[in-house]
């Protein structure tokens, strides 16, 4: 159905006031007894299993060809001996936390959005809330926590094949040790790059978890509503990524005056 | 005669988008009791179920379940007087990511009575209340696996855990065969023997209508329109009341 502008930007923003009521709705119901440790870390394991080979396959490729497209490039400035150091620092500052989480959006928030949304439809939340089980706490408390504390651990999974990657693109041309190419990329690596990538993931991660699980949530009723959550869930959140991604590089320029 | 009244509705009004659905229903239910809320197709009926145990909250009107104001009650209270209601959904809303056995456990286990029972005191209970319903041997199927009148079997087994006073059937026979759809209503007359419970039971179908009320409430535009036993309305002296009946 076609909306007017008007209408679609004041949905926006009731949108946004929504996710930071369901945003408070989290932190209140993450401290509150019972815990439900055991679905906590079942969506753990079904986060990781969902986008644990989309990962790896993209890494590798990432790492295989970041380190093809600057070698020849630095070989004219004959700065070859950069490649190890340039190719990690730029994955695990900028491109593993990035590509990573935009695929992580596209699996798992896609799943997220389109699970919740289907129970949603077929009554299964509004059954939960009768009987004496919390939805909210059930559902989405454990899914935002595992995607927040999956994505961090996915990504420096992530990273590790980028690097093995991008050894195997040199390797091509060169016969570089991995020793060498692994403390070459280690040179000039400090814990000040990691640290605020981290961080960052740890955002996109509990952002994912958040966007999805309100789309779902909140549903329109009837079967699209299920495509439209899963679909909204996904252009949301990978809109999110770039978003805190622009907020993050200000903001540790700003605190580590790189 | 002084019933016990477990639920008192009065004037309940509630609008979606600006479109008012329920315009003033007022409807009280006894101890015991069968009520059968008729009505057509989207004339709101699940809206006043939903109401009543706060899955929506209404915008004026007050209502009463089992002592209790549900429109000013706390968290606590209402947990309370939820735990004493059975909901029956429409299509069951069973949890499609467990087996049977789990959507009947997974509930119990959090409820505040059923989760002192031992877990083979569960998994019996469990048992027990499938086979009253006649689904133990579907046990362990998932719900994606069972037809549509086994799944509302299955989602009033569910209900029945937690031995609740009152049940509300939310069309129990709707979408089923005639066969099934008369199985369903034997065993809604079959929990009320065993089970001795209060239930309002909403439905389009005058057979399910006719075996399973004491008495008969008909909702048209979002207001009572008729009120008495079954026979009664049948030949009531308004013309849109004994539509119903035809
Ligand atoms: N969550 C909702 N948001 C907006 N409108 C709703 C909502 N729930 C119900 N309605 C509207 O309220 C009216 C009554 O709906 P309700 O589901 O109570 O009908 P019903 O009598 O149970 O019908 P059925 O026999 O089809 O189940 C419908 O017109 C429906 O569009
Ligand atoms: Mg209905």
């Amino acid at each position: 159905m076609m909306t007017f502008l008007p209408e679609k930007i004041g949905r926006f923003f009731s949108d946004i006031a929504g996710i930071i009521r369901f945003t408070g709705l989290f932190f209140r119901h993450l401290f509150r007894r019972p815990f439900e440790t055991r679905e906590f870390i079942n969506q753990c394991f079904r986060t990781g299993y969902q986008s644990l080979l989309l990962i790896s396959i993209t890494a590798i490729i990432l790492g295989l060809v970041i380190s093809l497209q600057i070698r020849p490039i630095l070989a004219d400035l004959g700065a070859e001996a950069w490649l190890p150091n340039m190719v990690f620092i730029s994955i695990v500052t900028e491109l593993g936390p990035v590509i990573f989480a935009l695929l992580f959006a596209g699996k798992v928030g896609s799943g997220i959005g389109a699970e919740l949304a289907s129970m949603r439809v077929t009554d299964q939340i509004d059954a939960m809330e009768v009987s004496a089980t919390n939805p909210f706490k059930f559902l989405v408390v454990t899914r935002v926590s595992a995607t927040t504390f999956m994505l961090p651990l996915l990504v420096f999974y992530g990273d590790f094949l980028s690097f093995i990657g991008s050894f195997i693109g040199l390797k091509a041309y060169s016969n570089i040790s991995f020793q060498l190419f692994y403390s070459r990329a280690f040179s000039d690596f400090f814990f000040s790059d990691i640290f605020p990538a981290t961080i960052k993931t740890l955002f996109f991660g509990f952002f994912i978890g958040i966007i999805s699980s309100y789309t779902g949530y909140y549903s329109d009723k009837g079967t699209e509503g299920v495509g439209r959550s899963a679909n909204t869930a996904v252009v949301a959140s990978s809109l999110v990524i770039f978003l805190i991604d622009l907020i993050a590089v200000q903001l540790t320029e700003l605190i580590l005056g790189i | 005669m002084d019933r016990e009244r477990i639920l008192h509705i009065e004037n309940l009004v509630k609008s979606f988008d600006g479109v008012t659905v329920i315009r003033g229903v007022s409807l009280s239910l006894f101890r015991g009791e069968h009520l059968v809320v008729l009505g057509k197709s989207g004339s709101g009926k699940s809206v006043i179920m939903k109401c009543v145990v706060k899955l929506m909250e209404a915008d004026s009107g007050s209502i009463h379940l089992f002592g209790t104001d549900i429109g000013s009650c706390s968290e606590i209270e209402l947990a309370a007087v939820r735990h004493r209601t059975g909901y029956l959904f429409q299509e069951g809303a069973l949890y499609d990511s467990m087996t049977i056995r789990e959507n009947l456990l997974f509930p119990s286990r959090r409820n505040p009575t059923l989760k002192k029972l031992s877990e083979k005191e569960l998994q019996d209970l469990a048992e027990h209340n499938l086979e009253n319903v006649g689904l133990k041997e579907a046990i362990d199927k998932m719900p994606a696996e069972l037809s549509g009148g086994m799944k509302k079997r299955a989602g009033l087994a569910r209900t029945l855990m937690r031995s609740p006073e009152l049940i509300i059937y939310d069309e129990p026979t709707t979408g089923l065969d005639p066969f099934t759809g008369e199985a369903i209503i034997e065993l809604i007359l079959k929990i009320r023997e065993t089970y001795r419970t209060s239930a309002i039971i909403i439905t389009h179908d005058i057979k399910c209508a006719e075996l399973t009320g004491d008495r008969l409430l008909v909702l048209s535009d979002g207001t009572i329109i008729g009120e008495g036993p079954f026979n009664e309305l049948k030949n009531h002296p308004e013309e849109r009341v004994r539509l119903f009946f035809r």
